[in-house]
């Protein structure tokens, strides 16, 4: 077997029954990754003398474990001990993390192999990679055109098989949007149900870790592995973690899929609208009853996420003021010369503007009229989907207006970048679970099409606090009865 | 019912972009002022649709989770090695980090 053309289940599956060894998968993605990194910048760095050598404790017997021997990526806002995290910014290009984030802990005591750290939006602040300090990454669909952000490289990665799994983060849609527009499986949890610890914060009250894979029985499992509370973050929920892999083929009973009209927007790319369309039918078919839900202030997500998000992060990136880590300028003369010279020096613009913005709406005379108030709208949005989810078990929901948008079509202008987390920021907002899957295929020229041609677009399903395993049923029955698993980009 | 107060305008003028620069302790180029007034001017009117949702009765929420001051068994834990701290420093003197003079010698000059 092609240890590289196959799915995180079937591979650690084949190389449990010997049939393949974790040397060999290993080397494969090496190989792949030499091949194809150059024009897609997926990754940032490798680790590959170390990826060999866990791979041969693997292949002896040193490792075990449910992911043993799976080669993985993770995100560049991870902390690992080993290489760097840089977030892709200046501000931490020679930063090396005395410890390493639980999530990715948790993966490689489960025997994963991490190949190497994949490119981001500068902080996980973007849609499209373009705000990386060291070059975006590039949709293996059409290099002319973004991968999304901020979990760009991760989504790249996977649709370009060059990783078996990876881990991303999503704040606003940084998971999911990026998975729609490269047509692969993007899970964000609830927010709680895996660990921040080693996760560069962003936005503390919406950041959450999740899994970017081929397939939803690939995130079940990543799920599994990454879930739980721990003593290091205080904001891991005590709440038990189920069995995501199990059960995963049937369906659950009495299935009821929720749309609401305010994701069905005209302003949808029309391949988005048969995507959405053609899962209604497999719902019905399949015996689900479909339901008309309301969530009246989702068209309020974008203005409440871009005051909240910000002003988070305008308050965890102060720490990044040239004196214990990070970059420090040359230039400076005092002790606010130092802050402000290494921050304009390391940080790029869209991390400043989204820093100036928070500081605004925190300042004295705004915080009331700014803060406060899309705190209050936050709650608002989080009562739609409560009463929406008394009469739905999920809500199918396009994850993006439309596909993979060229290479600086949106970079002059950031309100154009933030409405293309439209569909994906409530999420955050409200905390609960997402996950977007591969939906159909539009051709550049905007008409679409199935022969798998043209530009991925991704479905969506939204599911109440803490319900990732009916979630990932009702995602697995979609996934079955589309039959889109093994759409692949052809790669030159 | 009353309304909070709402900004008398989203235009974000030059002087209040190198204000916010100022608390944000960023140093920014005239370049920039003029860029970022207007791109955060753009934000400003597109959130100013909140204005038109009454919010008076409705309880600011932070956080998705109900859960509040999260406390463990105060039990002391090994923490980061000194050297491990100071590792990526980008000036130490140890086992501090070092940096450039804040307050003046005292000469007057």
């Amino acid at each position: 077997m092609d240890p590289t053309k196959t799915t995180l289940v079937e591979l650690r599956d084949a190389i449990a029954a010997k049939k393949v060894s974790a040397t060999e998968a290993t080397r494969a993605y090496l190989g792949r990754i030499d091949r194809h990194n150059g024009p897609l910048h997926a990754y940032h760095e490798t680790y590959a003398d170390r990826a060999l050598q866990r791979a041969a404790d693997v292949d002896g017997g040193k490792i075990t474990g449910p992911l043993a021997g799976v080669p993985i990526s993770i995100k560049d806002n991870l902390c690992t001990e080993y290489g760097h995290t840089t977030c892709s910014s200046k501000m931490l290009e020679n930063f090396q993390a005395p410890y390493t984030a639980t999530a990715v802990v948790k993966l490689e005591q489960a025997g994963a192999i991490v190949l190497g750290k994949t490119v981001l939006d500068e902080f996980a602040m973007g849609s499209s990679t373009e705000n990386s300090a060291f070059g975006p990454a590039r949709n293996p669909w059409d290099t002319q055109r973004v991968p999304g952000g901020s979990s760009g490289g991760a989504a790249a990665a996977i649709a370009a098989d060059l990783c078996a799994g990876s881990i991303g983060s999503d704040t606003g849609g940084s998971i999911r949007q990026p998975a729609a527009l490269c047509g692969v499986v993007g899970l964000k949890p609830t927010y709680g149900r895996v660990s921040r610890y080693g996760l560069v914060a962003f936005a503390s009250s919406l950041d959450q870790i999740g899994p970017l894979t081929h397939t939803v029985a690939d995130a079940a499992l990543m799920l599994q592995v990454i879930s739980g509370q721990d003593p290091k973050d205080s904001t891991s929920a005590g709440v038990p973690v189920p069995d995501y892999t199990e059960q995963l083929d049937s369906p659950p009973q009495g299935l009821r899929i929720g749309i609401a009209k305010q994701y069905l927007s005209d302003a949808n790319h029309p391949a988005v609208k048969r995507a959405i369309d053609q899962a209604v039918a497999v719902y019905r078919d399949a015996g689900a009853r479909i339901v008309d839900v309301d969530l009246p202030h989702t068209e309020y997500g974008i203005s409440t996420y871009y005051l909240v998000a910000p002003a988070e992060a305008s308050s965890n990136l102060a720490r990044y003021d040239g004196v214990r880590y990070g970059r420090r300028s040359p230039e400076s003369t005092d002790l606010i010369s130092l802050y402000s010279r290494s921050r304009a020096e390391g940080f790029g613009e869209e991390v400043q503007r989204r820093i100036m913005l928070g500081t605004y709406a925190l300042s004295s005379g705004y915080y009331d009229a700014y803060y406060v108030r899309a705190l209050k709208v936050r709650r608002l949005i989080k009562q739609d989907f409560d009463a929406a989810f008394e009469s739905c078990d999920a809500i199918l929901c396009p994850t993006t207006p439309g596909p993979a948008f060229r290479f600086g079509e949106k970079t002059d202008s950031p309100l154009a970048m933030y409405l293309n987390d439209v569909y994906t920021v409530n999420a955050n907002m409200a905390g609960i679970p997402g996950i977007s899957l591969l939906g159909g295929f539009a051709s550049p020229d905007g008409l679409s099409h199935t022969d798998g041609g043209g530009l991925p677009v991704g479905v969506q399903f939204l599911g109440p606090l803490f319900e990732e395993a009916k979630l990932l049923r009702i995602a697995r029955l979609y996934e079955a009865a589309a039959g889109y698993t093994h759409a692949r980009p052809s790669l030159t | 019912m009353t309304q909070p107060p709402s900004p008398k305008s989203t235009q974000l003028t030059e002087a209040q972009v190198r204000h916010v620069a100022k608390l944000s302790r960023l140093t920014v180029t005239d370049d920039q002022v003029q860029r970022f007034a207007k791109q955060l001017t753009d934000v400003l009117e597109h959130v100013a649709t909140l204005n038109k949702l009454d919010v008076g009765a409705i309880e600011p929420m932070a956080h998705a989770l109900d859960m509040t001051n999260v406390l463990r068994d105060d039990e002391p834990q090994p923490g980061l090695a000194v050297e491990a701290v100071l590792a990526n420093a980008p000036g130490r003197s140890d086992p501090f980090f070092k940096v450039p003079k804040v307050l003046d010698d005292g000469s007057g000059a």
